[in-house]
């Protein structure tokens, strides 16, 4: 007996390739592992306007960029301009053009966009400090005062900027805070005071998201380097840390609008809060991505992703025959016939179906009985039968129609070869070992069949089968590691129970 | 309804169909000699090659058109019967034990028309009997006259001895009496009635029907507990030779008592069912694995079989 070593690394490999593969693209492509999961999105409005001056203009606008939101869709509207979107360093930028805007003009961004839940904004590499700011003369020892004051009581960039922002917007002012805030802004008190100790700061622009908002304006926050990572501070409302709808909108330092050839150019956004199903939008963002080496089955055309949605179950109902036959015991008439009427089911539902194939075997077992006297080869038999079948499925079609029950209709759905071998299968055995074997058999079938369609109708096994293909390799695994099976069948254990007693 | 704990039937070694089709069939059946036992003419063939007994070859039908040719074949015949070659479980098989003025009879007295005997083969030649619907063949053997001695203990039909010959070991028996249930076929599971033999004396040892024990025939009323086989030596070498001729390490072979001739092999099976189990009110994996332990020179059958008596005698359970 050859080592089943081999075999059982095969199988763990199978497994943990399955599971992994599945986890990997819940976790990196979003697909939500529950069906019908809803998400949140942004609908954004930017509105930018200005006043021309008959002249040329060109306005160039910032596009929102943050690791904490992805942009599901986006498009700008702006009749009469040309648009031009530019990529510089990860900073993307529109840019209208016109050679003659007169008078107001509004031009409009809009995006939607979906929260990743990454608040965290990484850089690895240590960020160029900018020129330390010159202070005034007036104003440098009460910067240098406040700077070694609060340098004394802090361990950290963080904690120095924590100690900052307190100060700044401490109630009981000190002297050398109010002369210096009285010519600088909190904002950039609090960046050029980092700055002349060396840590690295940058004022960035956000937009607090809030549901129904409109008009609303970017405002200033600072971002402080901390071991790697900006950590955000709000100095106006002494907030540090940001939540989930906070947006930076402008993150490297830059303008968020340059116009040139306008005056009094101004940007509102307006916005609003919408959910829609997790799945669709991470389909959407998939298809944005367009990445060679995705293997999602949403590529396809949508007749073969339906086409795929049924042939995907198939592997659902052969795991639920192995099972019932290997563990449980139950006979059926033909391997993976329950397995195709279960899929049959899944078109006609349970009940529909379950009358259909009662009417439909127990019209052709009579007819069948009729041929069984006539003395037929086997092949032109099944043929025969097979017509037979075609014939009584048209007729039901014709009648429920006519009575004006829709769900007869679906009984077309049934496989015609399985049901005409079925109907063979049971004549034969009911001339050889009597209805009773007909009913157990056909009873296993139709047993087997509802728990495949049980199986294979549930929401959530229809949405793994499709959006997690590294599903099938654990069902591979399972039905290998089946295939060693050599203990007792359930019905087993009742068959031989007059053995189990003491000797 | 009443279950078995499975650790219960694992102490007690009582084999499950996975266990056989993993452990036993797969490991020690072979694929390629499939054919010498799936098929019954090629292992009446082989057979007589290997001087098995086995019951007299009327005729071969291999095409449509030759069934025309059967009447002329049973002619001055008493009885005859009518099998596919590769049928299984015992399906397809028609037994005319009266012909009476080119009348044929089944052993219930029903008459058998020409057309029905034509259609019977009919559907042999067309694979309705075989395993996977495959064209077939039908074989015409003469009738086997059943020993008197089992007169009583089976109804309408003759009883079978099965044996399990393990690497060429007989490691369990049983005689097989149809019923009236089982529609005189030997069939346990259509109710027939197993008894379980003692492998050293041919004695019967404990009897079921429909997986319950019983003690005397259903119909017959004849008591089971007082079987004994005869020219039991005789049967279990021949059984135990079909290992040589087959090379199959777990086979199943069924015997008949013909009053004349002896034993005859009827046929081999490579997967031979469960139910020898519960007629022997036994489990057979300790008499398995005895053997798979046995080490040494290859035996001859006479060694085997002294072997097998020695080693798997049990004490009757009525």
């Amino acid at each position: 007996m050859h080592s089943r070593k081999p075999f059982y690394i095969l199988v763990a490999l199978l497994f943990i390739a399955g599971i992994s593969t599945s986890i990997y693209r819940g976790l990196e492509h979003n697909i939500p592992f529950l069906p019908g999961e809803q998400v949140h999105s942004w609908a954004i409005d930017a509105k930018v306007s200005f006043n021309g001056h008959s002249q040329p203009a060109e306005a160039d606008f910032t596009l929102p960029n943050d690791p904490a939101f992805d942009i599901l869709v986006e498009n700008a509207s702006s009749p009469g301009y040309g648009l031009n979107i530019t990529d510089v360093d990860g900073q993307r930028r529109a840019v209208w053009s016109i050679r003659d805007a007169d008078g107001p003009q509004s031009l409009y961004y809009r995006v939607t966009l979906v929260p990743t839940g990454n608040l965290t904004i990484k850089q690895s590499e240590q960020p160029v400090i900018d020129e330390p700011y010159q202070w005034p003369v007036t104003e440098r020892s009460a910067a240098k005062q406040i700077v070694d004051e609060v340098w004394a009581i802090s361990a950290s960039n963080a904690s120095f900027a924590q100690q900052l922002m307190a100060m700044i917007n401490d109630v009981n002012q000190s002297q050398n805070m109010s002369l210096l805030l009285a010519s600088n802004s909190p904002t950039d008190l609090f960046v050029r005071m980092l700055n002349s100790k060396s840590i690295p700061a940058r004022i960035v622009n956000g937009l607090e998201l809030e549901d129904q908002r409109r008009r609303q304006q970017l405002h200033q926050l600072v971002q402080v380097y901390q071991e790697g990572e900006w950590l955000l501070f709000d100095v106006n409302n002494n907030r540090q840390g940001r939540s989930d709808t906070t947006l930076l909108w402008e993150s490297n330092g830059n303008s968020v609008l340059d116009v040139v050839g306008g005056t009094n150019s101004q940007v509102n956004f307006s916005m609003l809060q919408d959910t829609r199903p997790a799945l669709s939008t991470s389909i959407d963002m998939m298809m944005n991505a367009q990445d060679d080496w995705d293997f999602s089955l949403y590529q396809l055309p949508l007749e073969e992703q339906s086409l795929f949605k049924g042939i995907l179950l198939i592997p659902i109902g052969v795991l639920v025959v192995v099972f019932l036959r290997v563990i449980i015991g139950i006979k059926t008439s033909g391997t993976f016939m329950p397995v195709l009427i279960a899929l049959a089911f899944i078109q006609t539902t349970l009940l529909t179906g379950l009358i259909g194939f009662l009417l439909i075997v127990a019209c052709g077992l009579m007819i069948r009985s009729y041929l069984s006297s006539l003395n037929l080869l086997l092949i032109s038999r099944i043929s025969a039968v097979i017509i037979v079948v075609i014939f009584i499925i048209g007729f039901f079609t014709l009648i429920s129609f006519k009575l004006g029950l829709s769900e007869g209709l679906t009984i077309t759905f049934f496989p015609m070869i399985i049901l005409a071998w079925t109907i063979e299968r049971m004549s034969i055995l009911w001339e050889e070992e009597g209805p009773k074997q007909v009913f157990i058999s056909g009873g296993g079938s139709l047993f087997v069949a509802t728990l495949a369609y049980l199986a294979m109708s549930s929401a959530l096994v229809q949405h793994w089968v499709f959006n997690f293909l590294g599903i099938h390799l654990v069902i591979l695994s399972v039905v290998l590691v089946m295939g060693q099976y050599t203990g007792y069948r359930l019905t087993e254990l009742k068959r031989f129970q007059p053995l189990a007693g003491d000797k | 309804m009443k279950f078995a704990w499975p650790w219960e039937l694992r102490r007690n070694g009582v084999m499950n169909m996975n266990q056989r089709n993993i452990s036993y069939i797969g490991r020690y059946n072979p694929r390629k000699f499939y054919k010498r036992v799936d098929d019954k003419l090629v292992t009446k063939q082989l057979a007589l090659a290997n001087d098995i007994a086995v019951p007299d070859l009327i005729g071969v039908v291999n095409e449509q058109h030759q069934i025309e040719s059967i009447p002329a074949m049973v002619e001055n015949r008493s009885g005859f019967v009518i099998k596919p070659a590769k049928g299984s479980g015992g399906k397809g098989i028609l037994v005319i034990t009266k012909v009476e003025n080119g009348c044929y009879y089944k052993p219930n007295g029903h008459e058998v028309t020409h057309s029905e005997i034509y259609r019977h083969v009919s559907n042999i030649l067309s694979g309705l009997f075989s395993l996977g619907g495959k064209p077939d063949v039908g074989i015409v053997e003469g009738l086997i006259e059943f020993d008197p001695v089992f007169d009583g203990f089976s109804y309408e039909g003759v009883p079978d001895i099965r044996l399990i010959i393990f690497k060429g070991f007989p490691v369990m028996g049983m005689l097989r009496c149809s019923t009236a249930a089982s529609d005189g076929k030997a069939n346990l599971h259509q109710g027939a009635v197993g008894v379980g033999l003692d492998i050293a004396t041919g004695k019967s040892l404990h009897a079921v029907q429909f997986d319950l024990p019983v003690l005397e025939h259903p119909d017959t009323q004849f008591e089971l507990s007082k079987i004994q086989v005869p020219n039991w030596e005789t049967l279990l070498h021949t059984a135990s030779s079909a290992y040589e001729m087959c090379e199959l390490g777990y086979l199943g072979t069924d015997m008949v008592l013909d009053k004349n001739r002896g034993p005859l092999l009827l046929e081999l099976n490579a997967r031979p069912g469960l139910a020898i189990q519960i007629a022997n009110g036994k489990g057979i994996i300790p008499r398995l694995k005895h053997i798979e332990a046995m080490t040494g020179p290859s035996m001859s059958i006479t060694e085997r079989v002294a072997y097998a008596k020695k080693h798997f005698s049990s004490t009757p359970r009525f």
